[in-house]
């Protein structure tokens, strides 16, 4: 068991008698033990779920690509997991398969010069289509470099061709380098740090790493404590859609602090 | 071919902020009035219910409360000569789209400009003589001035319930508010904001410099609030979730929160929304509106006649549809003679990011308007002789949410991403705050709107082009006062910071902020200004164009409440002058 885990289950715990009986109208929990093991059944399946849904638009080949570039762009270390564990590479393939990834409520008309930096996304290509030319690309020069593709290099070769793709050492054919660098870059903090709902951000690895919240609790007593942190166990949407985490009459967490103190 | 509708009084083009508060004055009085929306209808429930409320992809990455941009989007360039192309997704700006506007997904913000800004060039001339000012510079004065608005200040924010607390009430200076404001007839209609640490700290350290700081006025409730239309809204919870998301307490003012709930009571009004009006309809000597033609979700167009036709749409859709009607003479900068289009301004913001090694911030705690600011470094409230440019902006240290996809700063020479990008993200997420620095924008010869060649929206018009970029007034003023902000974030005991004035040419990638303005700018001279002093058009006048694009230049202010005050401004004059005499009002 983790220390955050450990850590959950006492102030669990110590929270059953400090939680007034009528914050929670709205989800009646089940008793704190309960709800305890109710929450880690939860956390077992959801994940166990994650990791197995298939891609729906990423290929096998383009999987291992994200797989590979995402661990080091957010490195598993110890501070935590990385963008890899935390299932950047599942909330990249829905972004893709979704509305982002297709330009939804975004201007797509032609004609598409290249325009300057400070005009922006000029792309005739969409995000999916992005990074469909873009892996593409990337592998194509990665096997004629090392004669392997980038997921079967080393991870000093990979951080090599990340870095080339990054400063403009290395060109590819379809897209500019540093276009596709940037975007996916953007999406891998994205997928880190997003609700959990998006397929990213897995057991809260993002919010864990910084000590941000979730869904945010009334916060109106605790803006005044100045100085004083507020480590609490963050709350997804999902966490308060399926009543695994309290909530008070507005629909705000509850928070359950994870130094034992009350939240708010 | 387009269905003919009955007539009625008075269509507004956009409901949002100005559009929601003169309908329901003008229906009051008994006119009928039509609100057409091109987007859908939202409201406090369900749409902005918890837990979805709190979700910072969908709101403030995808945008979901924003433009539709694939139907319609603007052009861009630097300068004349340039290729303008599309802005494909949001970036520098955030116009809404939908009832109430940009004013559901708004921060809270709410300034009045100084009595300076009213009067920017004369006052300039008159203490500093001509070569204060660029060879370029088309600021003006706005032919109304500060004490003429006073009144409607006043109306906007008891309508809004704003929060603050008063610098300076008839003339005598209060102790906590801001000194520099014009004088008040009477107090906010609630306190001001709690403290955050962030403001805490931010408001010693500048008061040790010798400066003035004070609560910013804040559109996020303090306590509930009863505005004068009989409408409750909500208390904040400081859920830190404002700026991009719709309030899940009604506690930010914005039309679902203090103005629809009576006007959609009343008989004489109806909305239509996914409306989407191309043009405003002109007789046959171009001197009067008849109506607008508008294209419903169904694609089928109708015709509306009105006497009375209010442009309340955001600043790019007011002078688009004018320039799209043929109502006053579009802006050539060749020769520097035209209305429509001109003066088109911005803001120059910069920031300091403050590191520390000693203090926990919770920034991720905290509300849109939360913020601690001065005012020392604004409009003329300082001596500008000798420094190369005129105006300022507030300097202020916000604690508005610190949703970690968009905020997690770390120290420049940071690498962008890896083990060490990590590790400083992890170690200042909760150690750090950004003072903003918020300038205002002086307007120039070349940076205004006019129709792009090329590029067209979904119903086969041209998008609305935009030219701009800042110039020598706006870096030196970004300059200055971003030094200034970096000492007092160093008197507060920052251990290191990013500072970062605005340099380089404009760029339409990154958010700076959603305060776009003129275009269809006011003024005492047909010759300069689209719009006199009430708003209304020189050229057809039965057509009134509220909101930001009447603003000669942008002041150093969040606009919301110069937008609210010259709505009521509007507002009185069609009240009191133009229906006793429908026609030209100046």
């Amino acid at each position: 068991m983790s220390e955050s885990r450990r850590n959950f289950l006492k102030s669990a715990a110590a929270l059953g008698a400090a939680i007034p009986a009528g914050a929670a109208a709205q989800s009646k929990p089940a008793p704190q033990a309960d709800h305890e093991k109710q929450h880690a059944q939860h956390m077992r399946t959801a994940t166990a779920a994650a990791q197995q849904r298939p891609y729906m638009f990423l290929s096998q080949t383009e999987a291992a690509f994200l797989d590979a570039a995402v661990s080091h762009l957010i490195p598993k270390d110890e501070l935590g997991p990385g963008a890899k564990e935390a299932g950047v590479t599942s909330f990249i393939d829905q972004q893709l398969f979704g509305g982002y990834g297709t330009m939804a409520r975004k201007y797509t008309q032609g004609p598409w010069p290249e325009g300057t930096p400070q005009q922006g996304y000029q792309s005739p290509l969409t995000p999916a289509a992005v990074y469909r030319a873009g892996i593409r690309d990337a592998n194509n020069h990665c096997r004629k470099t090392y004669g392997k593709s980038f997921d079967a290099l080393s991870r000093a070769q990979q951080d090599e061709v990340l870095k080339g793709l990054d400063g403009g050492k290395i060109e590819l054919e379809q897209v500019r380098a540093q276009f596709f660098f940037n975007m996916l870059l953007a999406n891998t903090v994205e997928g880190f740090f997003a609700d959990p709902v998006y397929g990213g951000n897995r057991d809260k690895a993002g919010w864990k790493l910084v000590g941000f919240p979730g869904v945010a609790a009334v916060y109106t007593t605790f803006i005044e404590k100045h100085g004083v942190p507020y480590r609490a166990q963050p709350v997804s949407i999902s966490d308060i859609t399926q009543k695994i985490a309290q909530v008070d009459e507005h629909g705000h967490a509850i928070h359950v602090m994870l130094d034992d103190k009350a939240g708010v | 071919m387009a269905i003919k509708l009955k007539p009625v009084d008075v269509v507004t083009v956009g409901v949002g902020l100005t559009g929601t508060i003169l309908a329901k004055e003008l229906a009051d009085l008994g006119l009928k009035v039509v609100g057409l929306e091109r987007g859908g209808w939202r409201d406090t429930h369900p749409d902005f219910d918890m837990p979805h409320a709190h979700d910072e992809l969908r709101y403030a990455r995808r945008h979901e409360l924003m433009q539709d941009l694939s139907r319609e989007t603007l052009t861009f360039r630097n300068a004349i000569g340039d290729t303008a192309l599309p802005m494909r997704q949001m970036g520098s700006f955030l116009p809404g789209e939908g009832v109430g506007g940009a004013a559901v997904h708004w921060n809270g913000v709410t300034w009045r400009f100084l009595p300076w800004d009213f009067e920017t060039r004369s006052r300039t001339l008159a203490r500093y003589g001509a070569g204060q000012l660029a060879e370029d510079c088309t600021s003006q004065d706005w032919g109304v001035t500060y004490d003429e608005l006073e009144p409607h200040f006043d109306r906007f924010e008891y309508l809004y319930g704003i929060c603050g607390k008063a610098g300076n009430l008839k003339g005598r200076v209060q102790l906590g508010g801001n000194p520099f404001e014009g004088p008040r007839s009477r107090e906010y209609p609630n306190p001001p904001m709690k403290t955050s640490h962030v403001g805490a700290i931010y408001g010693k350290a500048a008061r040790e410099l010798g400066y003035h700081p004070f609560p910013a006025p804040s559109a996020n409730m303090t306590r509930p609030y009863t505005n004068p239309y009989g409408v409750t809204l909500g208390a904040c919870v400081y859920c830190g979730y404002c700026e991009r998301f719709g309030c899940e307490m009604g506690a930010k003012a914005s039309p679902q929160t203090t103005v629809l709930p009576v006007l959609m009571k009343n008989p004489n009004y109806e909305l239509r929304t996914l409306a989407n009006v191309i043009k405003v309809n002109l007789d046959s000597d171009r001197k009067r509106a008849i109506g607008v033609t508008y294209v419903d979700s169904r694609g089928r167009e109708f015709e509306q006649p009105a006497d009375l036709v209010l442009l309340t749409s955001y600043v790019f859709n007011n002078v688009r549809l004018m320039l799209l009607s043929g109502i006053g003479k579009p802006y050539d900068p060749a020769a520097n003679a035209g209305v429509v289009g001109r003066n088109y301004a911005y803001q120059t913001n910069g920031n300091v990011t403050a590191f520390f090694e000693d203090k926990v911030f919770n920034q991720f705690m905290g509300a849109g308007a939360l913020s601690m600011m001065i005012d020392d470094i604004d409009g003329d409230n300082f001596d500008h002789t000798g420094l190369g440019f005129i105006g300022g902006g507030w300097i202020g240290a916000a604690s508005s949410g610190a949703r970690p996809i968009d905020f997690h700063p770390v120290p420049s020479g940071t690498p962008r991403w890896g083990s060490e990008w990590k590790k400083a993200v992890s170690r200042y997420y909760n150690r750090a705050f950004g003072i903003t620095t918020h300038g205002a924008c002086q307007s120039y010869r070349g940076n205004y709107f006019d129709l792009d060649p090329t590029y067209r929206d979904a119903y086969g018009l041209p998008l609305l082009r935009m030219t701009f970029d800042f110039r020598q007034n706006e870096y030196r003023m970004s300059d200055y006062m971003t030094k200034k902000a970096a000492e007092i974030a160093k008197a507060a005991g920052a251990s290191r910071m990013n500072v970062n004035p605005r340099t380089g040419k404009y760029s339409i990638v990154p958010y700076q902020s959603t305060h776009n303005t003129g275009g269809a700018v006011m003024g005492a001279d047909p010759k300069t200004s689209a719009v006199n002093k009430y708003l209304q058009s020189w050229d057809v006048p039965n057509v009134f164009a509220i909101g930001a694009s009447a603003f000669p230049q942008n002041g150093g202010y969040n606009p919301t409440g110069t937008v609210g005050a010259l709505t009521f401004h509007a507002l009185e004059a069609i009240k009191t002058k133009y229906l006793k005499q429908p026609g030209p009002l100046a």
